[in-house]
Order: structure tokens, then C-alpha cells, then sequence
């Protein structure tokens, strides 16, 4: 399927910074991401996820570090129609239909999937013959979702695509990438729904306040913390015992359960069984995504600006 | 060119009925209504509806030109030309076919300006008739760079007033009205420098078969001297290319 050279990673991020005025928005990232991975850039608003993708794409220059997809400059890269990306945009051009903006589109590139295609795999098809103008945000999302697909890049970058769609549309949305990630695909996509990363992603590069703080699968973040939760019904216990016990981080407690956050799930679970003959109610379950992430960027954050400063 | 993107440009301008309609009738409906009463009076050295029509003509193509570099800001703001910087189009494919759709508009405005004229009596011969519309193709190119320059510092909110005061200042100080601010002096020879002076002196000139004395030529190859840079200094420091 692709010519290009590939031998160095479909994207290779050296060093790559960017800074606006006094604000850091992407520190000296390192990055390199193989041909047919689909990787999650999560992170908090302002963690430099946009920034990021507009300098991968070339529309922004790096201030320094450099950027090389399939072996090519952004720009090269662009021109030669290997790229495709959904951009947080403010609004479709005027004045044409759905089919006839993505028909455009597709006469760009020297490859393009059939408009038929694009419009289908989108779920645009029921609305291929109204005005761009005439379209709900979440519509106008799937048409950017088109473009984007009809280009059939090898690298698809996609910018909190998500963002204006609701629970179902994010739904629809991501069964389409799938069929696409499929296909063999490269597939970037920034997004700050930490379930979505999860779900989608096969890497997860978690961004805090520009730099990189977490780099793996999904299942490896998770790990990292270890974080693990047990849940019982222990009405008289106190928190601060409980705090103390082997392989607990946090007790809290909602009524009378009480909730241990672990970094060692089976040596809290013995300590725990020790000390009360029963624990009814007692559920151990993985933490979300969602206490890793702020695990880790609570932990990274203040660590990372120690480190700007002896830097 | 890129031929299907420029296709569906074109279809993007002349689906904005409201724009053609007020640019292209604007003209004409001035026109009769100044010359209907007119037609026999001189201006300038030559018959009334002759030196309006190519006035009428002047506005005409400026409108068509300059706005069509001017919605530049436009797919700016809509965040259209981040789109297109990602795929294969080139920046020359994406001017070419805005200034390719406004000089069809030009020649369109043109067309419906000189049958008024040829309406109220302007008689041109065949050779008289080509050389006035080479002249006006020729002066528009550096308004056709002041379009798209303009598309490059304004913002859609501020384009209506930018394009239509930037239209009716050349128009009104290079005579298209259909009068002079001044016909000798310091302002006269401010006027001179105008493209758009140029624009209206094309009918004139061309009567006999003759061009613009150099003079003209010097100030529309000024003007794009000037103007092209900057209009490539915009575009890049928009786009973060060098």
C-alpha cells in the first residue's frame, strides 16, 4: 500500500517544543509512533494536544525539534497526500452541498476513497445533498469526519473529534474508526474523555502541560499506578487503621462502606481479611482511567517543574 | 489550475446570488440612470456614455476582483485554509482559481456594462472595443493583489467596510462617478498614480485604437511591484511558511 519509507516510524517526533510568549505549550516531546497503530494523545485542556497535532500537520513550525512523517517533512508529507485530519475548525466553507464539498476535497488527493465511500462510512449519506449550512453541529462534525477519510490517508490525525457530539454520535463515531483503523491505517487522535482513549487507542501518550508524562497501552497506565479499589461494608472500622494497613494509599468512606485505594490490591485484601473475619459487601475492582491519569499527573507535574529548573 | 477545485469555487461564488446580483446590477442600473438623461453630453475629452460606461465598468470589476481576494479572510475565518494546507493543493492552485473566479466576474461586469453603453448608443469598433477591455484586464491585476492582500489583514466582520471603502475610494478618485476631484495640480497628479484612473481612462484610450500612454503602464506595473510582495509577505506570515 505505501511507497514511503517507513523504516523510521510512520511519526517521528524529536525534541519538539513550541512556545507562546512565556507559555510552554509543548516541551521538548519525543515521540515515535509505528505504521497501523491508533494512539490516544489524552490529556487536560492547555496539556498541549493541539498544539502538538497542528505541528505534526505543519501548520505551526516547531521552535525547535523536528517532525518527520514517513521519512517526509509535514509540508511534504501534505503534498503528497499521505495526511488526512479532522481540525477543531470553525465552520464548513458556503455555498455547497455535503457531496459536493467532500467530491472537492477528494479531487485533492491522488488516491482518494469513492465519495460514496467517505460519505457512508461517516454517516453522511442521509445527508449528502443539504448546504453545509444547514447542519446540526454534530452533522457538521461527521462531514469534517468525511473529508478527513475521503483523502484515504495513511495517517489520520484527528483533533478532539468527539467534541460536539453527543453520547450516541460518539458512539456511531467510533464503531466508523474502527472500520478505518482496520483498514491498516495510522490513526492519531487527541481527545481529553479518558473512556474513549481506553476504548480506542491500542497506545495511550498522556500529555500534561506539554510534555509527555505516560506512554503505553492502555492496560500498561493502568499498571503503572497499580491503583485497585476495595469496597466493603465495615460500619465501625476506623479510616485511619485502615490507611495504615499493607498496600493501602486512601480509606474513605460513603455510609458504611468503606472504599481502600490500593497500589497492592492482595496484600490489602490479607491485611484486610486479618483484621475482620467478614467483609460483606467486598468488591476489588481496577481503577479507571481516570484515577491513573490523576495519579500520574499529579505526581509528573510538580516533578516535571523541578526538573524545568534544574534544566 | 487545478481544474475540479477551481470548478467548485466558481460554484461557491455564483451560488452567492445575493453578491452577484447586487455587484453585477449595481453598475448597470447606475448607468442608465446617470447616462439615460446624458446621452449626448461630452466629459473628459470624449462622449458621456462612453467615459461612464467604462466608469460602470471600473466599479464593476473592482467589485468582482477585490472581493474575491477579499473572501480570502473568509475561508480564513472558517478555517478553511488550515484544511487545505494538509492536503496536496498548492497555495499557487488556491489563489489561482480566487483570481481566476474574479476575473470571470470582471469579464462578466464587463460584458453587461458595455451592451448598456452599446444600449445608449456607444459605438466601438471590434479593435477599439478588444483594447479597452486588454487595458481593464491589465490595470486590475494589481487591484485583483490588493484583494487578496486585504483578504490577508481583514477579518470577515470588518470586510464589508474594508472592500466596499477601499472600492469607493479608488472608484470616486479615479473618476468612475463620472467627475474628477481635480483636473490639474498636486491632486491631479495624486489621482494619476491610481490604478483605477487607469481603469476609467481604458474607454477613453482605447478610441482610435490606441493604449494607455506610458504613464499608465508605469503606474499599474508600480502598483504590482508593490503590492505583490506584501500580498506574499500576508500569505506567509498566515500560513508560518517561508
Amino acid at each position: 500500500m505505501t511507497s514511503h519509507d517507513t523504516s523510521g516510524g510512520a511519526v517521528v517526533l524529536s525534541h519538539l517544543s513550541k512556545s507562546y510568549g512565556a507559555v510552554r505549550a509543548v516541551r521538548s516531546i519525543d515521540l515515535t509512533i509505528v505504521p497501523g497503530e491508533t494512539v490516544a494523545l489524552l490529556g487536560p485542556n492547555g496539556a498541549g494536544k493541539s498544539t502538538t497535532i497542528d505541528m505534526v500537520l505543519g501548520l505551526i513550525r516547531p521552535d525547535s525539534g523536528s517532525v518527520s512523517l514517513f521519512g517526509m517533512s509535514p509540508t511534504e508529507a501534505a503534498a503528497s497526500g499521505v495526511v488526512g485530519g479532522m481540525l477543531q475548525t470553525g465552520s464548513l466553507v458556503e455555498h455547497l452541498s455535503v457531496r459536493e464539498l467532500v467530491t472537492m476535497v477528494a479531487s485533492l488527493y491522488p488516491r482518494p476513497l469513492g465519495v460514496a465511500d467517505a460519505l457512508a462510512l461517516s454517516g453522511c449519506t442521509e445527508i449528502a445533498d443539504r448546504r453545509t449550512t444547514k447542519l446540526s453541529g454534530g452533522q457538521a462534525q461527521r462531514v469534517r469526519f468525511a473529508i478527513a477519510l475521503v483523502a484515504n490517508p495513511d495517517l489520520l490525525l484527528l483533533d478532539e473529534p468527539t467534541a460536539a457530539l453527543d453520547v450516541e454520535a460518539r458512539r456511531d463515531f467510533w464503531s466508523s474508526m474502527r472500520d478505518v483503523a482496520a483498514r491498516g491505517k495510522t490513526v492519531i487522535f487527541a481527545t481529553h474523555y479518558l473512556e474513549e482513549a481506553d476504548a480506542f487507542a491500542d497506545r495511550i501518550v498522556l500529555l500534561a502541560r506539554g510534555s509527555v508524562v505516560a506512554d503505553g497501552a492502555p492496560g500498561e497506565i493502568k499498571a503503572r499506578v497499580g491503583a485497585r479499589t476495595i469496597r466493603a461494608t465495615l460500619p465501625g472500622a476506623e479510616l485511619s487503621s485502615l490507611r495504615a494497613l499493607n498496600g493501602v494509599i486512601a480509606a474513605d468512606r460513603r455510609g458504611d462502606t468503606v472504599i481502600l485505594t490500593c497500589s497492592d490490591a492482595e496484600a490489602a485484601l490479607r491485611a484486610l481479611l486479618d483484621r475482620f473475619p467478614s467483609l460483606p459487601d467486598l468488591e476489588v475492582g481496577g481503577a479507571g482511567l481516570e484515577e491513573a491519569f490523576f495519579a500520574l499527573t499529579a505526581d509528573e507535574t510538580d516533578a516535571n517543574d523541578e526538573l524545568q529548573e534544574v534544566r | 489550475m487545478h481544474p475540479v477545485y477551481f470548478r467548485y469555487e466558481l460554484l461557491r461564488n455564483f451560488r452567492n446570488w445575493r453578491f452577484i446580483m447586487f455587484s453585477l446590477a449595481y453598475p448597470v442600473v447606475l448607468y442608465f440612470v446617470v447616462t439615460g438623461p446624458q446621452r449626448h453630453a461630452k466629459f473628459d475629452g470624449t462622449s458621456f456614455p462612453l467615459y461612464f460606461m467604462a466608469g460602470m465598468a471600473t466599479v464593476g470589476t473592482m467589485i468582482a476582483v477585490i472581493s474575491s481576494g477579499a473572501r480570502i479572510a473568509a475561508d480564513r475565518s472558517a478555517g478553511w485554509t488550515r484544511q487545505l494546507r494538509i492536503t496536496p493543493l498548492t497555495a499557487g492552485d488556491y489563489l489561482g482559481a480566487k483570481v481566476a473566479c474574479g476575473f470571470l466576474m470582471a469579464l462578466l461586469a464587463i460584458a453587461l456594462v458595455s451592451l448598456s453603453g452599446t444600449a445608449l448608443g456607444v459605438r466601438l469598433s471590434a479593435g477599439e472595443w478588444l483594447t479597452m477591455i486588454g487595458l481593464m484586464l491589465v490595470g486590475l491585476i494589481p487591484v485583483t493583489v490588493l484583494g487578496i492582500l486585504l483578504g490577508h489583514l481583514v477579518t470577515p466582520d470588518s470586510l464589508a467596510p474594508a472592500v466596499g471603502g477601499t472600492i469607493m475610494l479608488l472608484a470616486l478618485l479615479g473618476g468612475a462617478y463620472g467627475f474628477l476631484v481635480a483636473k490639474s495640480g498636486a491632486v491631479f497628479d495624486l489621482i494619476r498614480a491610481l490604478p483605477s484612473y487607469w481603469l476609467v481612462q481604458a474607454g477613453k484610450t482605447a478610441l482610435g485604437g490606441g493604449g494607455w500612454p506610458a504613464e499608465g503602464w508605469v503606474v499599474i506595473a508600480a502598483w504590482t511591484a508593490v503590492l505583490a510582495p506584501l500580498a506574499v509577505f500576508v500569505y506567509r506570515r498566515d500560513t508560518g511558511r517561508v
